[in-house]
């Protein structure tokens, strides 16, 4: 088709010019219905309670005008063997989101929606057209503004790469900085030199005008200096660069539960329990290909076996058996044993089942493993629904692991050794097999490889650091209960470690971080949380199919890179 | 004899894909097997290779019977496979590949020598060492494969169609190697479409059809047989 329109000269400037038109309405379309929904679901006026800038913007109002931003980049996106669309497509595009959305807001002033949808109230239709439904001089400005957008957009979309990586991070650094508000602050107030600092960036009511644009510009800087740093000396990033970016997490994952109290180390304490078992689930199926939807099961054994050897209960061994009541450190490296010989058990039976139904042979375990803790029969040992109560916290030479900063940096430390174990594990004998597993069973066997050992130690390896996981969170609890090891338990570390990097360590902290800390900290969006731990699944595996931090051997990498490595060849290669 | 064959049947459930195939590979040598599309061909090195059991028959290597091993200790005792499409370890660079390839062994100063000799042998492949290998061309990729197999420092190595879709030029390397791989001292058992080739370098060899050996005869005797002409040109 695209064949025959180019033949004539006149033809395809009229193809062209209906195409990018199409394309404009189409962009500024979508942005309407996406504001029209998430104003009809009742999400925006929910933001508008959140403000970014305090006085100015609204979490809310923000994300309208991302709305009409977006549109502008998506109107000017080629499409696959397209040309470049013309720029008048972008503010089309912001002219039409805005007359929809104003005859959106006009619908909802006229007509009594509400006994569809509860949140069509007019008090919405004043915030998306940003009041400006009544005078046609209004709504003449608040379209012109949804057109400077769109084009700001669309020119930011055919910038050089470079000026949008300086940017991008720059705006999303001051989002985070007015959205996470409340969570920064109570680590500003923490002590007295943070403190004269905050006043600075946040007045009463929330991030200053001030204060935003100081965190624009420290963020801007900060995103130019690797930037000027790589141009002057053009060679591939090697030793404390190539580390930078892991450290900086390491140190802020350190810092900021010591700064930012109990609530802020709780959360952090949770996302470290997931990282533990993102790291073993990594070991499964990063690296071995085995999906498993059963995992919660090993992270129960690890909290059960914890809560039978330590419990101050009638349910505890110590008191019907000649098993002593044993400390924390004791029962903990029991836990792990008994956590992997489960993951043995819990192999055995999967070992010749494949890929998908692999993921639904794992989902039966591990939901048999729940019901057998529930069942009757196992109750006079496990407590059945009541669980076993009375978990005593870890004492060391009188200290007691008592709040959760305490617990956190324990968490820290498991997490740590676990990540040391990972990355040796990943670059032995043993992790090359697990890949070889993954890419061809069969030839891998015929490289000698042997299929059953390797596969259980895989479900061992996984298990035990989910083991380790389930035996702080029951201290952390003080109790263990069937009903918090779901099945989403599962489903949420393998969706960390997804969206963080399949196979990668760094990625499995950013994974449990956005996925786990993030919906934490947005509490008060209730159950909306989940709409955007969706949305930022749905977005990652869309523009980072290898993830937030994509691992070494990652699907697209052409070349792997050893730290250590001659390299000769691979310099050469480059130059 | 090093490597026997005797009588063995096959079966994909209830249908027979060999029956009562003999094979005998004296220690040193270079035997074909060749055959038309669906003879039977991998599915006689499969069952060698214990990926798949034998339903009739056995198999004997140095007199012992190995038709009831797990794939990984025929491989351990030096039966090594370099299976048919190459099926390389497309997220493992082509180093970590050839070190899959002695995965069974424990002598780290010799692997790391028959790396490096690998790397002579296919130049290319060391330019490329830390590609990843997925990322190869088709000949390259064969070229993994092979050393690979040879990694194992196999006493016997079986080759599937090692040729295939590779280059008129790439394909007589490919042979020559095999030649001189054999010439070294491993037994090889090669399976080829490209017969007349494989029969001309071949020791001995046998022409598989229906799941049945129908002719044997010394290499490039069998080339200039008739009846194999008749099959393979007629
Ligand atoms: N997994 C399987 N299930 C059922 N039938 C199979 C299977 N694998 C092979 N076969 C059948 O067994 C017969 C022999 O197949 P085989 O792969 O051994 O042939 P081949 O001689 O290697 O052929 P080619 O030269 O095309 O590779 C074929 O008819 C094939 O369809
Ligand atoms: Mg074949």
């Amino acid at each position: 088709m695209s064949t025959l329109v180019e033949r004539s000269a006149a033809g395809e400037t009229v193809a062209s010019w209906t195409s990018d038109f199409r394309r404009g309405v189409g962009a500024g379309l979508g942005g309407a219905l996406v504001a029209a929904y998430l104003g009809a679901v009742g999400l925006l006026l929910m933001m508008n309670d959140r403000p970014v800038v305090a006085g100015m913007v609204t979490l809310a109002q923000v994300a309208l005008g991302g709305i009409a931003l977006v549109a502008g980049v998506l109107a000017q996106r080629r499409a696959r063997h397209g040309a470049q669309p013309a720029l008048w497509t972008s503010p089309l595009a912001g002219l039409v989101a805005a007359l929809v959305v104003l005859a959106f807001a006009n619908l909802i002033l006229a007509v009594n929606l509400r006994s569809i949808f509860i949140a069509l109230t007019p008090p919405l239709a004043r915030l998306i057209s940003f009041g400006q439904v009544k005078s046609l001089g209004g709504a003449g400005l608040f379209v012109a503004a949804a057109m400077v957008l769109a084009l700001a957009g669309g020119l930011l979309q055919r910038a050089p790469r470079s000026l949008r990586r300086l940017i991008l991070p720059a705006v999303t650094t001051v989002l985070v900085a007015g959205v996470f508000q409340d969570f920064i602050k109570v680590i500003l107030q923490s002590n007295p030199v943070f403190r004269s600092v905050a006043s600075w960036f946040y007045g009463w009511d929330g991030l200053s005008p001030r204060g935003a644009l100081t965190v624009f510009a420290i963020a801007l800087v900060l995103a130019a200096i690797p930037r000027v740093a790589r141009g002057r000396a053009a060679a591939p990033r090697t030793g404390v660069a190539r580390f930078a970016p892991a450290l900086v997490l390491l140190v802020a994952l350190i810092l900021v539960p010591l700064a930012g109290g109990p609530y802020v180390a709780q959360v952090f304490l949770l996302v470290g329990l997931y990282v533990l078992m993102g790291m073993g689930l990594n070991l499964e199926l990063g690296l071995a290909g085995l999906l498993d939807l059963g995992f919660v099961a090993f992270f129960a054994t690890g909290a059960y076996v914890t809560a039978l050897l330590t419990a101050d209960s009638p349910l505890a061994l110590a008191s019907y058996t000649m098993i002593p009541s044993l400390s924390f450190w004791a029962a903990m490296p029991l836990a792990v044993l008994a956590a992997v010989a489960v993951g043995i058990l819990f192999g055995v039976p999967v070992l010749g089942v494949r890929g998908d139904y692999l993921a639904v042979a794992t989902l039966g375990l591990g939901e048999i493993v729940r019901i057998v803790v529930l069942s009757d029969a196992a109750a006079p040992v496990l407590g059945g629904a009541q669980g076993i109560l009375q978990i005593p916290k870890p004492t060391l030479g009188g200290f007691e692991f008592s709040g959760p900063v305490s617990l956190f940096y324990l968490t820290l430390v498991a997490a740590g050794f676990a990540a040391y174990c990972a990355w040796r594990l990943e670059r032995s004998r043993l992790g090359r097999a697990w890949i070889a597993l993954r890419e061809d069973e069969d030839v891998a066997q015929a490289m000698g490889i042997n299929l059953v050992q390797c596969k259980l130690l895989a479900y061992a390896f996984g298990a035990a650091f989910a083991g380790l996981a389930g035996s702080i969170f029951a201290v952390m609890v003080n109790s263990v209960f069937p009903s918090s090891f779901q099945l989403l338990m599962s489903i949420n570390v393998l969706a960390l470690i997804v969206v963080g990097g399949l196979g990668s360590l760094p990625g499995v902290a950013l994974g449990a971080l956005v996925l786990i800390g993030l919906p934490e900290a947005l509490r008060e969006f209730g159950e909306f949380r989940y709409l955007f731990y969706g949305v930022a699944l749905i977005l990652t595996m869309r523009l980072m199919p290898d993830g937030l931090w994509p691992a070494r051997r990652s699907r697209r990498a052409p070349v792997l890179v050893e730290p250590e490595g001659e390299g000769t060849a691979l310099g050469a290669n480059r130059a | 004899m090093l490597l026997e064959v005797e009588g063995m049947t096959l079966a994909y459930g209830n249908i027979t894909a060999v029956r009562g195939v003999s094979i005998a590979i004296p220690e040193g040598s270079l035997v074909a097997l060749v055959g038309a599309n669906g003879a039977g061909k991998s599915s006689t090195l499969n069952a060698i290779s214990g990926l798949l059991p034998i339903s009739g028959g056995a198999i004997r290597f140095e007199g012992q019977s190995i038709g009831r091993l797990k794939p990984h200790e025929i491989t351990r005792r030096g039966i090594v496979q370099v299976p048919e499409g190459r099926r390389i370890f497309g997220r493992l660079s082509v180093e970590e590949n050839l070190l899959m390839g002695a995965f069974s062994r424990k002598d780290h100063a010799a692997i790391a020598e028959d790396r490096d000799r690998m790397f002579e042998l296919f130049p290319r492949l060391k330019e490329r060492r830390r590609q990843v290998a997925g990322t190869l061309s088709g000949g390259e990729q064969q070229m993994v494969a092979t050393a690979r197999g040879l990694m194992a420092r196999p006493r016997v190595l079986l080759m599937d169609e090692p040729s295939m879709g590779l280059a008129p030029l790439v394909v007589e390397q490919v042979f020559e190697t095999i030649q001189s791989i054999n010439a070294a001292g491993t037994t090889v058992l090669l399976v080829e479409q490209n017969a007349l080739m494989a029969l001309e370098i071949a020791d001995h060899a046998y022409v598989m059809e229906h799941g049945e050996i129908v002719l044997d005869g010394a290499g490039p005797a069998l080339a200039r047989d008739e009846r194999v002409i008749a099959i393979y040109l007629g």
